[in-house]
């Protein structure tokens, strides 16, 4: 029986697309039969992010409604045999589905993955609930914003009340020479906020656009920063410690500089 | 142009992360407070059983809320005192210095 894990954020754009695609494809370079769901119906994006939204015929609303099996539906990566996308639908809206509905489809994913991503849509209503519906375990993304970071304790208490597992908080689009300068709420601040578990914190990269342009996950780039958090976070996600990368010290160069006194 | 040299030398006191936290920590009690209308709702029925030990009070004119003033956040109760009672169950001494 796999584990169901929900990815939300409350507030939108934050990463929760980007976190799903990049894990998913963690979990499956690490062995793993990987499932991603996309739940942001009538405005799907995993697919492409993940380069395979030429590959869609059947999506999410088909197989609840019953138009195809759910092995039909199931998109196959181009890269790795044992990842797998159920994509949404993108001319419906959220109330195309029930929480019901997602129960029973996570449940089914669940016999035959070992981990099933959801990917959540913005916002606290319909789409949200039935995101979480299916899920016992779920990841809270956000970045270091005032905003973000308001989302995110709502979400987590929304969480809280659905009764599930204690959230886990991922840090997205940290930024250390804003953080060195005080212009960035550092980890501790949102830690201390929040007061959640930190499972990861991925920095601000340039190569998360370049490989969404491309439609290659960053982890799967062996020089982005971003994907080496990625890849911690998916060994966490496997029960591993692996000790956080200190991305506040700065970068070795900043770091030699300033033992010289030069910075 | 005076700003921007005080900015410049970093006299600018308050970091802006610091200014985030200070105002998410604020933000942050009432967002909690509003989510879960039951903790002013318990507090306030807590409350009642512990003063009503001491004092009558008008339970139905009583009330509690958060207020924001200046950079904190109180909580304010408006209690109606009906009368004090004469003689109070003490269940241990130090309920005189309450
Ligand atoms: N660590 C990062 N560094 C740089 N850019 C990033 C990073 N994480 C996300 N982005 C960019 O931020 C944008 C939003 O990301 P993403 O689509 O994953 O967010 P989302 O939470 O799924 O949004 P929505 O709420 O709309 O579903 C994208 O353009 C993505 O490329
Ligand atoms: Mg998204």
């Amino acid at each position: 029986m796999g584990e169901v894990i929900v990815i939300t954020s409350g507030k939108g754009g934050v990463g929760k697309t980007t976190t799903t695609a990049n894990l998913g494809t963690g979990l499956a370079s690490l062995g793993k039969k990987v499932v991603l769901v996309d739940t942001d119906i009538g405005l799907r994006n995993l697919d492409v992010v993940m380069g395979l939204e030429n590959r869609i015929v059947y999506d999410l609303i088909d197989v609840v409604e019953g138009r195809c099996r759910l092995k039909q539906a199931l998109i196959k990566d181009k890269r790795l045999e044992n990842l797998y996308l159920l994509p949404a639908n993108q001319t419906r809206d959220k109330t195309a589905v029930s929480r019901q509905q997602m129960i029973d489809l996570t449940s089914q994913l669940r016999e035959e993955f070992e981990f099933v991503l959801i990917d959540c849509p913005a916002g606290i209503e319909m789409g949200f609930k039935n995101a979480i519906a299916g899920a016992e375990k779920a990841l809270v993304v956000t970045t270091p914003e005032v905003a973000a970071v308001r989302d995110a304790d709502r979400i987590i208490g929304l969480l809280e009340a659905a009764e599930m597992e204690p959230p886990r908080l991922i840090i997205n689009r940290l930024r250390p020479e804003m953080v060195r300068k005080g212009d960035m709420m550092d980890i501790e601040d949102m830690l201390e906020i929040l007061a959640i578990d930190l499972i990861g914190v991925v920095p601000e990269d340039q190569y998360i656009v370049i490989s969404t342009n491309r439609g290659e996950p960053a982890i799967l780039d062996k020089h982005s920063r971003a994907g080496q958090a990625y890849r911690n976070i998916s060994r966490r996600l496997l029960g591993e410690e692996i000790p956080f990368i200190n991305w506040e010290a700065g970068s070795f160069m900043s770091r030699i500089k300033k033992l010289m006194g030069l910075g | 142009m005076l700003e921007f040299l005080l900015r410049f030398f970093g006299r600018d006191t308050a970091s802006s992360k610091k200014v985030a936290k200070e105002r998410l920590r604020l933000v942050l009690v009432h967002d909690r407070a509003g989510v879960s209308p039951h903790l002013l709702e318990s507090l306030k029925n807590d409350l009642i059983k512990v003063i009503s030990e001491y004092l009558d009070i008008d339970t139905d004119g009583l009330e509690v809320s958060l207020t924001h003033e200046n950079d904190a956040v109180a909580l304010v109760a408006n209690i109606p005192v009906l009368r004090v009672k004469r003689t109070f169950k003490s269940i241990q001494e130090p309920a005189f210095k309450v």
